[in-house]
């Protein structure tokens, strides 16, 4: 790695670790109700909310009934959602007149977008109207990060409290993370991004002079607009010459901001934030990369302060960090070193002062190799998934890691909300295999963990990976699975696993060679979102209930402390075995059989 | 189940106003007002006020006598700025190869004095397809050929690469990186 990247990697780490404090203090204000300073602006906003919609703020429920809200709550807006995208062709701010989105791509888009998977099988640019990227896809990036931060501090009030039946109100925590949280920073983020290049505008797409025209091959057409076919039914081209371009434009800071803050990842246009109008300057790419991991960071010093002992919420931070440079130090080192096969044609893949070297298929010059693997690794390490770069053309090893990242179950920090939420539910089970080394009840945090928490813990983690392996196994076997494929060999299957890996998950980033907007994935890919969201949400909430109607248990000297070096060793154990155990056998069929392929061929 | 209704509904319809209407709507006077080039997407107009591109957005270019950008995978024709794209092609896919050894032959076809080894930026599709910039590297390999085709001191060429190559953003961040197309407008206009 050449000085300059390492420089960048330790500035991006050091500024996240240095956010992660004040941001955790703030937001464990927030949910404490406690005064915030945006609060006497926003108050009567949040007053309002609550008298219209009928919510008694300081009505407690219990976690079925909390769980309930929240379904209820997320099904509505995935119904807006599908309904958008249906009806975009006659609602308004549709400049460009794109027809309604097909029944199984609205379908598995709404899905994606309500479970902040953000899986992306539409071109953004060429699919969406203003309209439903702003009602449809920018509130549910609100609404969904916010349902998930809710969810993780009901199960943080389940620690707190102790014999009582009730861990909070959905609609207060969510509208609390919605109105405090996320939309100051989306405002700051997204003013800082338009004065970077990043395009906000409701003008219809811009027409432009190329400086030199450009030939092409297009289906011909006949006098009524009819596509001409020759005798064998295939189309007839010709060669078409222009000299426009054609630049997509929309209101993309706003929705980008959100997009990368709520661990949401779904782009204004096709390619994401690789697209120059969505991530025009390496600044630009910083702050969309800070903003990934920022959230999730920080919502670890929130868990210490809200449980009374920051350094639980240390412990867990360290876990993730540990986790997370070991796994840049894998990738970074993967990318640099380039691809043998362009070696061989008298490529210069050399980092040199003058040129970012490396593998740069699917890169961009102004994030050089660099920025766009540490991006790689920063967006499956949370369930984001927005890309700087197309994971697909990643060096075999390079592109392992972040499905692997994936495959983890997305808790080396993770989404925001569920990356926690996973995470402690992963302390859960490294204090029972504790217990059972050493022969004692196991307790975390004070409360006792017992056989129902062990089975909901246990459903938490076999849930995603049952997805992944299970559909792509059935991709696998049908034709509908493997029409899809494009790259040959171990990479296609690749393509499949990480497919499954992102929708299982809740990540949406790709491997995107594969073509994804077919019903087939449409729907299988939809389903693996909706159970890998929901049956993870509800029995964590089980958790919640379970453990605030508990006591409290005082520490003894027999008690495992929960926030030593020991323990971050156990927990990060704990979550790579589970991952090795479950993946490697499916990981060596894929990059690491290409990886192999790769260095032989030289 | 039922009682949730109202509070979903509700809750859904204000959330949307808020997050869908009232803070896009805001984030859009904000830019339109203090960064009004920026937000409609950085265009370059000349004296007449004709659009001749965006500073953000590459254009292709294969005549010897301009600077070539990165490979673009947009389709139908490279740089379809409404169709962002990348190759997407792996690593050992043979096509990824062949499509590279094609870029160098197109090089080396204007440039055949030219032996050294060409920087792989060069020769490889960006991510988006609409990469504007490419290496200080790929820019110094072209200089030659160019400075060939118009008949122009190379040196004098170098310094007008010079002057739009970027550094570092603030010394740390990013890449440095030469925008093809500013670079090539400028070109014409002094040739």
């Amino acid at each position: 790695m050449t000085s300059q990247g390492f420089m960048q990697i330790a500035l991006y780490v050091i500024t996240l670790l240095l956010l992660a404090k004040p941001l955790g203090i703030y937001m464990a204000r927030v949910y404490q109700d406690e005064p915030v300073g945006l609060n006497r602006w926003f108050a009567w906003v949040e007053k309002i909310l609550y008298r219209f919609s009928g919510v008694k703020p300081e009505q407690e429920m219990r976690w079925t009934q909390y769980a309930i809200a929240m379904l209820v709550f997320n099904l509505l807006g995935l119904l807006a959602v599908y309904a958008l995208q249906r009806f975009q062709d006659i609602l308004p701010l549709n400049p460009q007149a794109l027809p309604a989105v097909s029944p199984d791509s609205s379908f598995n888009t709404a899905v994606s977008f309500a479970t902040n998977t953000n899986w992306q099988g539409y071109s953004g640019e060429a699919t969406m109207s203003y309209l439903t990227q702003m009602l449809g896809l920018t509130v549910q990036n609100f609404v969904s990060a916010a349902s998930g931060m809710a969810v993780l501090v009901a199960l943080i009030r389940g620690f707190i409290r102790r014999n009582t039946e009730t861990i909070g109100n959905f609609w207060v925590d969510m509208t609390r993370s919605t109105l405090y949280i996320l939309m100051p920073l989306s405002l700051i983020l997204a003013l800082v991004l338009v004065g970077q290049g990043v395009v906000q505008t409701f003008k219809p797409y811009q027409t432009v002079n190329l400086q030199q025209a450009v030939s092409y091959q297009a289906p011909k057409l006949d006098a009524d607009g009819k596509i001409v076919t020759d005798a064998e039914g295939k189309p007839v081209t010709e060669t078409v010459e222009t000299n426009e371009q054609t630049l997509a434009l929309g209101p993309a800071a706003s929705q980008i901001a959100i997009k990368q803050l709520g661990t949401n990842g779904g782009g204004f246009f096709n390619v994401n934030s690789a697209h120059p109008f969505e991530n025009p300057t390496p600044l630009s790419n910083f702050l969309e990369m800070l903003a990934i991991l920022l959230i999730p960071a920080a919502l670890c010093y929130t868990f210490g302060v809200m449980i009374g002992d920051t350094r639980q919420g240390w412990a867990i931070l360290a876990a993730m960090t540990l986790v997370f440079v070991a796994l840049i130090a894998v990738t970074v080192p993967a990318e640099q070193s380039g691809n043998p096969s362009l070696s061989a044609l008298g490529v210069d893949q050399a980092a040199a002062a003058q040129q970012p070297g490396g593998n740069m298929e699917g890169k961009e010059a102004r994030f050089g190799v660099v920025n766009s693997a540490l991006w790689a690794v920063a967006t499956t390490a949370a369930s984001n998934g927005s890309v700087n770069s197309m994971h697909d053309s990643f060096t075999p090893i390079g592109g392992m890691v972040p499905m692997w990242l994936i495959q983890l179950g997305e808790v080396i920090y993770g989404g925001v909300g569920s990356g926690l939420y996973g995470m402690i539910v992963y302390a859960l089970i490294a204090v029972f295999i504790a217990g059972l080394m050493i022969g004692r009840t196991p307790e975390y945090l004070g409360k006792k963990v017992e056989a129902f928490e062990v089975k909901m813990s246990a459903i938490v983690i076999l849930i995603p990976p049952l997805m992944v392996l299970a559909g792509t196994a059935i991709a696998l076997m049908m034709d509908a699975g493997k029409a899809s494929i494009f790259n040959p060999g171990a990479h296609g299957f690749s393509e499949v696993l990480y497919a499954f890996s992102s929708a299982g998950n809740n990540n949406g980033s790709a491997f995107g060679g594969i073509s994804a907007n077919v019903p087939f994935y449409n729907f299988m890919l939809g389903m693996a979102m909706l159970f890998s969201r929901y049956w993870l949400m509800i029995p964590v909430l089980a958790i919640a209930g379970s453990l605030a109607a508990k006591k409290t248990v005082p520490v003894g000297p027999g008690t495992l402390s929960t926030h030593t070096p020991l323990f971050v060793m156990l927990l990060i154990g704990t979550v790579l075995m589970v991952g090795a155990l479950t993946f490697v056998p499916a990981l060596a069929l894929g990059p690491v059989v290409e990886h192999l392929q790769m260095i032989g061929h030289k | 189940m039922l009682s949730n209704l109202k509070p979903a509904v509700m809750m859904l319809l204000l959330l949307t106003t808020l997050t869908g209407v009232i803070y896009p709507a805001l984030v859009t006077a904000f830019a339109q007002a203090f960064y009004p080039d920026k937000a409609n997407g950085s265009l370059i107009k000349d004296q007449q006020g004709t659009l001749l591109g965006s500073t953000l957005i590459g254009q292709p270019f294969s005549d010897p006598k301009y600077f070539w950008g990165r490979a673009s995978a947009t389709s139908p024709y490279p740089y379809n700025a409404a169709a962002s794209s990348g190759s997407n092609l792996g690593p050992t896919n043979p096509a990824l190869a062949d499509a590279v050894k094609g870029r160098i032959d197109a090089l080396q076809a204007f440039d055949p004095d030219n032996k050294t080894p060409v920087p792989v930026d060069l020769v490889t599709a960006s991510g988006s397809g609409l990469d504007p910039h490419i290496s200080p590297a790929s820019a110094d390999y072209q200089v030659n050929r160019i400075a060939k085709v118009r008949k122009i001191d190379p040196e004098k060429l170098r310094d007008l690469v010079q002057s739009h190559t970027e550094g570092r953003q603030w010394g740390v961040l990013g890449e440095p990186r030469v925008n093809v197309l500013t670079l090539n407008l400028a070109m014409d206009a002094i040739h």
